[in-house]
């Protein structure tokens, strides 16, 4: 036997190093949580690593799951060995060329990190909804616990499929296994190879299509013959149950891990027995080995196998003293008698005992559970309530249990102090930032401890849904034993807070252990650190006999020049007092981890990290703690007071961290959720804030037009609002004529703004005398907080100015209208949001917004809290996401149903003229609402008509009344990322636009899938490196809007708000105004192109200078005035390409790489520019025929006017 | 005609070398200019601040959203090639592999760390010598010219410990004791004395507020304060004097090494003209030569020198003097 490797890894990782290496073609496409699995295959063929047969597998990304299933089942039928890898709406997707593969009994192995279907809201956690609706297509469902089994599962299905000729999808749980971190043994090249044999593979090449061979595959058939053809492939399925059994066997013969089709774990004589499959299995096992050691006859059933479902192998299993079964199942089938595993289990009980085959005397009772939906924590408590649950004469049936069921009083009850982790387990939790490094660390830490220790170790990495001021959480454990823990650290003998701020915002000491030690990073003198601590955190301390150890981290991190990044003085410190090794150990494990992780980065980076590691012991400081607490403080409530009830009752708690502990009776039963709850969380991440100088300020708005997170505001108002205001208040007297006479205030939302300086950036007013000093200036934010905070409450206090007032809408007098998108947890800088912001200061009280799946709903619809907001009189943008490839259609659904509203509402006008009175009938349905004054009568003329409806008593004014807010004007927006608009969703998208609804498409093109990310999409530029694409795209960004133009009757245009404000401020406009399809492009600079987020204004509009990024208005309304209905809106390129390449990590990072195809990708991007000026000149000029039809148009004919 | 020199310990066929700049960049041009008979190349200079600011920036930029977001831990292809000097030193393996005649790397640094570890980076992968350019921005008034002095003089000595190949140190104009400096840091081994770099213009664009900064090439106007300086180190110093800044024909040449120098370099004159341009360039060289019955450039090197011309006021008290005469 070849010795084998220890490595430490995550679940992903140790599935696709199987997959990889057992395949020729591999199809991809991301989704979270297995887009590691096809990253990492990625980066293993750009390194040319070899699979068992000495070839870099083929890999290609494709433009949806849809896609990737397609090109696998046609690698497949051309006799290749192919894999792929999804989750969640993705395995969905592959739904129908599944049926496909299976029917053509193909082998073939699909990883599956399972995750939650999207239904009342999207959940990116794990759970089995979308492996069980695959239970149907005829693929082999074989299931991994953990990651060690990840990667021997896998091996299993690779070699199983090939003998079997059943394809199968290979999964295990998202998030808990495919992201923990672990130790795990090596399978290698060997052993894989010995796992597959030869003559297997070539059977399936000769099975492929060749003209040498020529066979006919994916006929047709009539009734006469498709149904025995589908039965003539049962026997295969009869005998898979076997080949993977023997399988299993051959794979334990090799490695010494054994494994079954269903593996029982507990007492032989088991009264009680849990049936589960995933990660919840190996909590159930360590339960189980608790209880059986205290005395008590139970045990677990794994299930390995889950399709074909093994009746015999699963009876076989079970001990014959089973009294009680419990079903737990990961899913929600509604409606249905029981969730499926539960269906299973009795179908085959009932069979065996029908049959008289059933191995138990007494026929065991069978008892069904739901657990874990979207990784809902599934603890040894939760477990220990099921045996109770099922010890009871009378258990609760078809129960649930990790929640509060208070409605329907399903869930079991459990003791939360119950814990079985054995005392030889080490747990450790540290609480920080995305920003600062600390889950980085911790993954280090991690493989430090596996791979330089004897121990076992786990890691586990939960963070919240913000990109901006994300707070981590990183879940250690060691042991001398295997880690069978697949829940959250609950009793930890080490916590670190990496952030002092999160004292008074997150309760860090609730999972300490008596006597851990509790490292914090905190400002300022170690002597003064106890006095600030708040209250109840001091008398955990006490209480519990906590080590208290401090450290000024950011002292130390600033003065060596690694800005925040505390990462490593932080490890450093949790290995000096945790000891897992000795500390010059520890050390040089840490230096060399640093050289692994940032080595890359450069020399000077590994410099500064080394640097503040050797530094760190002497910052740190063990505080002695008094006897009794001595603070008088205590933590501050999450949220304002002032808040709505549901905001302190749902959203506080959650912001708390302590949404589990919610009931089923908070929640709002159709995923419906209430408003404008960023407003309430103060986030207060920046630590510096833009400071308004009212003399120097030209007031041309363009730092609130820029800002992302609507958290610098203008505002024209009266003097006479001034009264009362702050004594920091600031106000200028408005120097346009405009607004003559009013005064103007910059102001800043002190605790939302994330501190991203793109307002300063863009900010050209400059004072004279001293250059350096700008209209908008960063000062710390702490000593601001309290006095910008009286003086943002003021600010939002001053009447809103009145929209109808506004002579002209533009870039400028936009930014004086209300946003209804605040506070977003999109990045700092973001380069979106500012696009959206200005989208609901436009045209909010009226909208209706349907988002892809991507940054933008994510930001725009994640709980906690959500940015779209409403105004004084209640109206604000409706927002809803459906799904990621659909979202073109979906928002097309919305015109259909508002032409259809309208149509009613203006059929009941006119049926009802007579009670309503020929004026206001007239006024009604001749309406113009092409200004906002229009817009304000015909709400005032809707408020009439309401007035007199009430005195109607006939059923078509109820009616009426029901529709009568349609009469007035509503604008559609379907927006999203380039992800869908150019790859998933262009199949709607172009059918949409080829249709002439009126509807306004978006699409934020940051031109990659930000959200998953950084992925290539067809929107990423030539030589740009990205994620599938590392070497630099080798193709040209496909151009969106030129094959929109070609329709003819889109309005399309391309803007640039960093580039040229006043552009897009029309664009969005003319786009509303037009009546039928518009798209607008917008650029938008995003993280992945790796650089300072400040400078993303500016290098938008090197963009354009240099023709990367073409501006232009194409709007058919120019046909019939005889102008060309294009406009370009930028000069012919006048800086270089280069230039602007050379600013950003996606493209220099191939020039490092490889200088000569950078040169290449320089020389053909200029050229490109060049050309696609010229194209576009040509096309400026180009005049076309006017087309007066001698009809009116047929359809729609429901158009608002 | 005998027009070969040595510089760096090394003889060269003459004393037309191309200087630190874009030249080098591009493997094609440089071909060119050994073929057009460049004696040797200095590649354009790796500056200490730029390669840690860039790894410092993407490491700040990149990893604060590395490992910060459930959906992606980090959002950049991963890449093994790091920032910093390793695209340099490839360059520099490519152009060694391009080229027969000598490369020498050029390092602009301001960090003792960076000096040193850069030098043998730059060493190991094949570079004929290295030519320190040695700037401190004069602006801070707590820094004395004896520190500035001290720090630069560690620097070329550690430097010298640390590579086996020869050092040269490119000089700034403005100094309170240019022969004095230039003997210490003789003493202190450079091979060779660069003479003089030509700083960015920081011009001021009074609309904006801001400053405008370019570096425009040289001209022949800017070669006589490069005479100076060689004509009053020739003969006083071990070390090879070079000059660059202002060489564009062979008559600079030659008013160069009657100066004393062992070598020029040439770069905006190259830029303006083509690599051709060397071949005019040595042309002139020998065409005057033949006229004015010279037969090496040894024979006339430094013979406008300080130490040999009979009114070294001519040099010391610069054109004060002379313009009242």
């Amino acid at each position: 036997m070849t010795s084998r490797r220890r490595l430490t890894l995550d679940g992903n990782e140790a599935a696709a190093s199987v997959a990889y290496r057992a395949s020729e073609t591999i199809a991809i496409y991301p989704i979270t949580p297995s887009s590691p699995m096809a990253e990492v295959c990625d980066e293993w063929a750009s390194r040319k690593r070899t699979n068992l047969w000495n070839a870099i597998p083929e890999m290609a990304e494709m433009q949806s799951e849809a896609g990737a299933a397609g090109a696998v089942h046609g690698a497949l039928q051309a006799g290749a060995l192919s894999t792929t890898f999804t989750a969640s709406q993705g395995l969905l997707l592959m739904i129908p060329n599944m049926y496909k593969i299976a029917g053509e009994l193909t082998p073939f192995v699909m990883h599956v990190a399972a995750r939650t279907l999207a239904t009342h809201a999207l959940s990116i956690f794990g759970d089995h909804s979308d492996v069980m609706a695959c239970r149907q297509t005829g693929f082999a469902l074989l299931c991994s616990n953990s990651v060690q089994e990840a990667h021997d599962m896998a091996a299993v299905a690779h070699a199983a499929t090939l003998e079997t000729r059943i394809p199968f999808l290979h999964f295990f749980d998202g998030f808990r296994t495919s992201h923990e971190v672990a130790k795990i043994e090596e399978l290698s090249d060997d052993d894989l190879r010995s796992m597959i044999p030869e003559s297997s593979v070539f059977a399936h090449r000769q099975r492929g299509l060749t003209p040498d061979r020529p066979v006919l595959r994916g006929t047709a058939q009539n009734p006469d013959v498709f149904f025995q053809a589908r039965e003539a492939q049962n026997r295969f399925y009869d005998v898979c149950p076997d080949v993977v059994a023997r399988t299993m066997q051959s794979f334990g013969a090799l490695t010494g891990r054994r494994y079954g089709l269903f593996e029982y774990v507990g007492d032989p004589a088991a009264d009680r027995v849990i049936v589960i499959m995933g990660s919840g299995a190996e909590t159930v096992h360590e339960t189980v080995d608790y209880m059986t050691a205290r005395g008590e006859k139970v045990g677990v059933l794994k299930v390995r196998l889950y399709r074909p479902f093994a009746r015999q192998a699963f009876l076989a299993a079970l001990p014959k003293t089973v009294r009680t079964l419990a079903i737990l199942d990961r899913t929600k089938e509604p409606g249905a008698p029981g969730d499926p595993l539960y269906l299973d289990v009795t179908t085959s009980l009932a069979e065996a005992h029908a049959e008289g085959v059933s191995p138990f005397a007494v026929q065991p009772r069978l008892v069904a559970g739901r657990y874990g939906l979207s990784s809902k924590e599934f603890t040894p408590a939760m477990i220990k309530a099921i045996f109770d649950n099922i010890a009871k004469d009378k258990p609760k049936h078809h129960f649930t249990v990790g929640i509060v069921d208070d409605v329907t009083h399903l869930s079991l009850p459990w003791d939360p102090s119950f814990q079985t982790e054995s005392e030889d387990v080490s747990a450790s939790l540290f609480y920080g930032l995305g920003a600062d490094g600390t889950v980085g660390a911790n993954k280090n830490s991690i493989k430090i401890a596996g791979q330089e220790t004897e121990l076992f170790a786990q890691g586990y990495f939960v963070y919240d849904s913000k990109k901006s001021g994300a707070i981590t959480v990183s879940h250690l454990r060691t042991s001398k034993r295997p880690i069978r823990s697949a829940y959250l650290v609950n009793r930890a003998s080490f916590v670190a807070c990496h952030q002092f701020e999160f004292i008074d915002k997150i309760d860090v000491l609730e999972h300490a252990a008596p006597g851990a030690a509790f490292l914090l990073n905190a400002p300022g003198a170690a002597d003064e650190v106890w006095d600030q601590l708040p209250k109840e955190m001091q008398e955990q301390i006490v209480e519990r006999k906590l080590r208290f150890f401090a450290i000024d981290a950011y002292d130390l991190a600033k003065s060596a020049g690694m800005g925040s990044r505390i990462n490593t003085i932080m490890q450093t410190c949790f290995f000096s007092i945790s000891g897992l090794l000795p500390r010059d150990e520890a050390i040089k494990q840490i230096k060399k981890s640093i050289e692994k992780s940032y080595g890359k980065r450069g020399p000077e980076v590994v410099r500064r990290n080394c640097e503040v590691v050797d530094q760190a012991l002497a910052h740190l400081h063990e505080i002695k703690v008094p006897a009794s607490a001595t603070s008088r403080r205590v933590r501050p409530p999450l949220v304002s007071t002032e808040a709505p009830d549901f905001v302190q009752k749902v959203t506080a708690v959650i912001l708390a961290g302590k949404g589990d502990l919610l009931p089923v009776s908070a929640f709002p039963i159709d995923g419906t959720w209430p408003m404008a709850t960023t407003k309430w969380e103060k986030r207060n991440i920046a630590l510096e804030i833009p400071v308004w100088d009212s003399k120097i300020c030209i007031q041309c708005n363009q730092c609130a037009l820029v800002c992302p997170h609507a958290a610098i505001r203008a505002k024209v108002y009266d003097e006479s609002e001034l009264s009362g205001a702050p004594p920091t208040f600031k106000s200028t007297p408005f120097k346009g004529t405009e607004h003559k006479g009013k005064h103007l205030t910059i102001q800043v939302a002190p605790e939302d703004c994330t501190g991203c300086n793109l307002c300063v950036t863009v900010c050209p007013a400059k004072d004279r005398t001293n250059p350096k000093h700008k209209a908008i200036d960063m000062h710390p934010q702490a000593p601001l907080r309290e006095a910008e905070r009286a003086n943002y409450d003021f600010f939002l206090a001053v009447p809103e100015l009145d929209r109808t007032t506004l002579t002209k809408f533009d870039h400028k007098s936009s930014q004086f209208l209300e946003p209804l998108f605040e506070y977003s947890g999109a990045c700092a800088g973001c380069g979106e949001t500012p696009y959206l912001k200005m989208l609901t200061q436009l045209f909010g009280d009226r909208l209706l917004m349907a988002n892809a799946t991507g940054c933008s709903s994510i930001y725009g619809g994640n709980l906690p809290t959500t940015p779209y907001t409403t105004n004084s009189d209640g109206r604000g943008p409706a927002w809803s996401n459906s799904l990621f490839e659909d979202n073109a259609e979906f928002g097309f659904g919305f015109r259909l149903a508002l032409d259809a509203h309208v149509a009613s509402a203006r059929r009941l006008v006119q049926q009802l003229g007579p009670q309503i009175g020929d004026g206001l009938t007239t006024a009604l349905l001749d309406a113009d609402q092409s200004s906002e004054a229009g817009i304000k009568e015909q709400r005032e003329r809707v408020l009439a008509l309401r007035q007199k409806l009430a005195g109607v008593k006939v059923d078509e004014a109820r009616r009426l009344e029901t529709f009568a807010d349609y009469l007035v004007k509503k604008s559609v927006w379907l927006i999203g990322g380039d992800g869908w608009a150019y790859d998933i969703g262009y199949g709607g998208l172009d059918h949409v636009l080829a249709n002439r609804r009126d509807v306004n498409i978006l699409v934020m093109d940051t031109e990659v899938y930000s959200n998953t990310g950084g992925q290539a999409s067809k929107a990423t530029p030539l030589g740009a490196s990205a994620k599938f694409a590392s070497s630099g795209k080798a193709a040209g960004k496909k151009d969106l809007g030129l094959l929109a133009n070609m329709y003819g009757h889109v309005y399309v245009a391309r803007v640039a708000f960093g580039a040229k404000m006043v552009q897009t401020a029309q664009a969005f406009i003319e786009a509303e105004s037009y009546p039928g399809p518009s798209l607008i492009i917008a650029y938008s600079h995003c993280i992945a192109h790796g650089y300072d987020m400040a400078q993303g204004a500016a290098q938008q509009k090197l963009a354009v200078d240099s023709g990367v990024w073409p501006l232009y208005r194409f709007d058919p309304r120019r046909i019939p005035l005889g102008e060309p209905p294009l406009q370009l809106d930028y000069g012919a390129p006048k800086a270089k390409v280069g230039d602007y390449m050379r600013n950003e990590s996606r493209f220099r990072m191939v020039e490092r790489a490889d200088p000569a195809r950078y040169k290449m990708f320089v020389e053909e991007s200029q050229a490109a520019a060049e050309r696609r000026y010229a194209v576009y000149q040509q096309l400026a000029g180009i005049k076309v025929p006017a087309f007066e039809p001698v009809t009116q148009p047929a359809a729609p004919d429901s158009k608002e006017k | 005609m005998d027009l070969s020199t040595t510089c760096f310990g090394k003889r060269l066929p003459h004393p037309l070398v191309v200087g630190a700049g874009p030249l080098g960049d591009d493997l094609d041009t440089v071909k060119a200019l050994e073929d057009a008979g460049a004696a040797m190349l200095v590649l354009r200079s790796l500056y200490e601040e730029e390669i840690t600011g860039e790894q410092m920036d993407a490491f700040f930029h990149v990893e604060a959203h590395s490992d910060a977001f459930s959906e992606a831990s980090s959002f950049e292809a991963e890449s093994e090639m790091p920032l910093g000097p390793d695209e340099y030193l490839e360059h520099l393996r490519r152009v060694k592999r391009a080229v027969g005649i000598p490369v020498i790397a050029s390092l602009n640094g301001c960090t003792a760390g960076g000096w040193i570890s850069y030098a043998k980076l730059l060493e190991d992968a094949g570079a004929d010598g290295l030519e320190l350019h040695l700037y401190h921005a004069a602006s801070d008034m707590t820094t004395s010219a004896a520190d500035v002095e001290r720090q630069a003089l560690d620097t070329l000595r550690e430097v010298k410990r640390a590579v086996k190949m020869p050092v040269a140190v490119k000089m700034v104009p403005l100094l309170t004791a240019f022969a004095n400096f230039a003997k210490q840091l003789d003493t202190a081994g450079a091979d060779a004395l660069v003479l003089f770099t030509r700083f960015h213009r920081a011009d001021i664009d009074i609309e904006e507020l801001e400053i405008v900064r370019s570096l425009p090439l040289s001209d022949s106007s800017e070669l006589p304060l490069r005479l100076r300086g060689a004509a009053i180190l020739a003969g006083r110093v071990k070390a090879s004097l070079v000059i660059t800044g202002g060489i564009h024909t062979g008559i600079d040449v030659i008013k160069a090494t009657m100066a004393g120098a062992h070598v020029t370099q040439m770069v905006s004159a190259l830029l303006r003209h083509g690599p051709d341009h060397l071949r005019t360039v040595r042309r002139e060289i020998e065409a005057w030569m033949q006229e004015h019955e010279w037969t090496s450039l040894n024979e006339m090197r430094g013979n406008m020198s300080l130490e040999r011309i009979p009114d070294p006021a001519a040099y010391e008290r610069a054109n004060f003097r002379m313009a009242l005469r």
